[in-house]
């Protein structure tokens, strides 16, 4: 008999993140220990076969925790890879917190990308969300708090939007929860609820301001898995789910642009890298709007290169937290005498986010545009090579340039503190950065893990002097207008704008008309209601102290008199019963007398 | 090591900025070289097949374009001091 046992890697993450605060002893066993639950649950991954695994019967519905198909798995492997990265950069935080939280994120983000039907797609969605908040609450700050909580109001809408979509669709369908392509080509409602639901966490405008709020805001190691799982999971969502939707185009086109618009003003770094986060979230938006199997293969190849350079970046910026405090390009600045090698790290992340050739976003990115070229879809793909140039204009040379070059604005402590981080960070770093020249390089390791099979060559002559030019010439005009980019100590505002500054319209209309009214009315309430109220029962507790107790207890004394009396009158001795007897006699025959 | 080869060309400032204009010149010229020798049929534009450096020009002007459109953005009021919400 065959046994069929099949070991969901979500299974493997929590049960590790449970277990881990009851390892203790020496450092070595607890890194050991770190090292090595992400490592089984990418073993895991990398010995399933495909099939459908762990169905389970709930109620009604048969759940489907393990579709293992082509594009489930290259989700998976880069996701158990980058947590083996993650962990390996947040190893030397203190205790076991933040590692707990992220664990528990990943095991959302496997099980969202292994589920086979909405109803477990939505409880590890939900995971996620619950899971990472604490990544950003764990900072500690002023305002982690606060940003905490809008990062989850925000999932929760997105959620409860998604829910809606689940149910209709569970009307609409006649009870199919099966998680598949959704019709594209006859949309209705829930198609959209779904959609917004998935869109909200590929942080779409105008549903993407949460991003860099948390993701800016998150502790060191925590931006590091954040930037890799959420919005990931949700291109992997969308391309099960949406390939070939058309307004997936220009919305991942927007994206593309917008965030690399906002990241020309942004100061902080983390925040910088957040916003383009979003631009190339958005080449691999467009990816699966397209929908043909070269635009589906682009948007998987990208999200795998994606994971590995942005969490490289983040890792670099964050180093530079790490040792010094500060993430402001106005409070860095000069610094690679000092970090050395984390310039290096975070240039070659640099490099491969802009596409360079021999770099992993050259052999990942130009698949999404020539995919657009090949569609005849002129517009986004000229688009998208435009946002490509400020990818590089950004990534490849404002952070290098103003962390490690540039006019010197360290303070005496920063530049004090500035050092290449612990041993273990820069490991993760170079694991990372082998990864991004690996892919580069060498094409077939990535291009074979893809869903479709590939048919596209990037190092023709031809692309790499394309790609090579625009990117030099962006340096060109880096340089020349170098000055226009000096940063300014400013914040840009944002789409969350609206909900933060209406919550605080919500708290006055709470603090003033509404608490007002209630003051208001309890003073009403004190004079028209209180005031007679108490008068009434002044009066009657008046009544009920002099008139109800007076003759109930006038009432019980001349009982007690009485009784008293004939107590004393029936004490036994006879000659007193005999004396009351004549008197009483006498009294009756007085009466009779004076009565004839 | 990574110091001392970064100040090699920090201290030769002049000679490194030579050298990249050299590229430069050097990536269009290639360009060219590879419109006239039948080398473009990868291109998917007619931009791309009849004017030469196409793709230096879009890649400056992209950079210029994005430059000056997001900081004029930036100034018509998104831009704003840091303490700006915690009013």
């Amino acid at each position: 008999m065959m046994i069929d046992l099949w070991i969901h890697p979500a299974a493997i993450m929590v049960i590790g993140a449970f277990l881990l605060p009851l390892v203790r002893g020496h450092r070595i066993i607890r890194n050991v220990y770190l090292l090595l639950v992400p490592l089984l649950a990418f073993i895991d991954v990398l010995t399933m076969d495909k099939g459908t695994f762990g169905v389970m019967q709930f109620m009604d519905w048969s759940l489907t925790f393990g579709r293992v198909d082509g594009l489930s798995h290259v989700f998976g492997f880069i996701m158990t890879l980058m947590c083996m990265v993650g962990t390996l950069y947040g190893m030397n935080t203190k205790g076991v917190k933040e590692i707990f939280a992220a664990w528990l994120y990943v095991a959302g983000s496997l099980g969202a990308i292994y589920c086979g039907d909405y109803i477990v797609l939505f409880l590890f969605w939900e995971l996620m969300a619950f899971a990472s908040v604490f990544l950003v609450w764990f900072r500690g700050r002023k305002h982690s708090l606060a940003i905490g909580y809008r990062y989850l109001l925000v999932h929760t809408f997105g959620g409860l939007v998604l829910l809606a979509g689940l149910i209709l669709r569970y009307q609409a369908t006649g009870g199919d929860i099966s998680f598949g392509p959704i019709g594209v080509d006859s949309p209705s409602l829930y198609t959209y609820l779904i959609m917004i639901g998935f869109i909200l966490n590929a942080a779409v405008p105008p549903l993407h301001a949460w991003l860099p709020d948390a993701y800016g805001e998150a502790t060191v190691a925590g931006a590091v898995f954040m930037c890799a799982f959420t919005t990931k999971t949700a291109i992997y969502a969308l391309a099960r789910g949406f390939a070939g939707m058309d307004i997936l185009i220009p919305l991942g086109v927007i994206m593309a642009l917008y965030g690399v618009v906002y990241a020309v003003l942004e100061n902080d770094a983390r925040r910088l890298l957040a916003y383009h986060i979003i631009s190339q979230v958005g080449y691999m938006v467009a990816g699966v709007g397209i929908g043909t199997e070269m635009a589906i293969n682009g948007a998987c190849a990208h999200a795998f290169a994606h994971i590995l350079y942005k969490g490289l970046l983040f890792m670099g910026c964050g180093s530079v937290l790490y040792m010094t405090n500060k993430s402001k390009f106005s409070d860095l600045g000069g610094l690679y005498t000092k970090m050395p090698k984390t310039f290096v790290y975070t240039l070659i992340g640099g490099l491969s986010i802009s596409a360079f050739p021999l770099f992993s976003g050259f052999v990942s990115k130009s698949m999404i545009v020539a995919a657009g070229f090949h569609d005849h879809l002129l517009w986004p793909a000229f688009l998208l090579t435009l946002a490509s140039a400020g990818t590089f204009l950004h990534t490849g040379l404002k952070v290098p340039y103003f962390i490690w070059f540039g006019k010197n604005n360290c303070s005496e402590e920063t530049w004090e503190k500035a050092a290449d981080p612990p041993l273990n960070m820069q490991i993760a770093m170079a694991v990372a950065a082998f990864f991004c020249i690996f892919i580069g390089c060498y094409t077939p390791f990535l291009y074979n893990l893809l869903p479709y099979p590939v048919h596209y060559h990037p190092y023709t002559a031809y692309h790499v002097i394309e790609s090579m030019q625009i990117l030099l010439f962006t340096a060109l005009g880096f340089f020349l207008f170098i000055k226009k980019l000096a940063p300014e100590v400013v914040i840009s505002l944002d789409l969350d704008w609206f909900y933060r500054k209406g919550s605080k319209v919500f708290m006055w209309i709470a603090r003033k008309p509404i608490q007002g009214f209630d003051t208001l009315w309890s003073k009403a309430y004190r004079v028209a209601g209180l005031v007679p109220l108490m008068f009434t029962a002044r009066f009657w507790s008046w009544f009920d102290w002099h008139g109800i107790d007076g003759v109930v207890d006038g009432s019980a004394r001349l009982v007690g008199y009485f009784a008293e009396k004939l107590r004393w009158m029936q004490n036994g001795q006879v000659a007193r019963y005999l004396s009351f007897m004549a008197g009483g006699v006498f009294v009756v025959l007085v009466l009779l007398f004076t009565s004839l | 090591m990574i110091v001392r080869f970064i100040d090699f060309f920090r201290n030769r400032m002049t000679m490194t900025v030579q050298f990249c204009y050299g590229g430069l010149a050097l990536l269009v010229g290639i360009d060219i070289i590879l419109g006239l020798s039948g080398g473009k049929h990868h291109a998917h534009t007619w931009v791309e097949h009849y004017i030469p450096g196409w793709w230096s020009i879009f890649g400056f002007v992209s950079c210029t374009l994005i430059i000056f459109v997001s900081k004029w953005f930036g100034h018509l009021g998104i831009m704003t001091r840091e303490d700006y919400y915690d009013d």
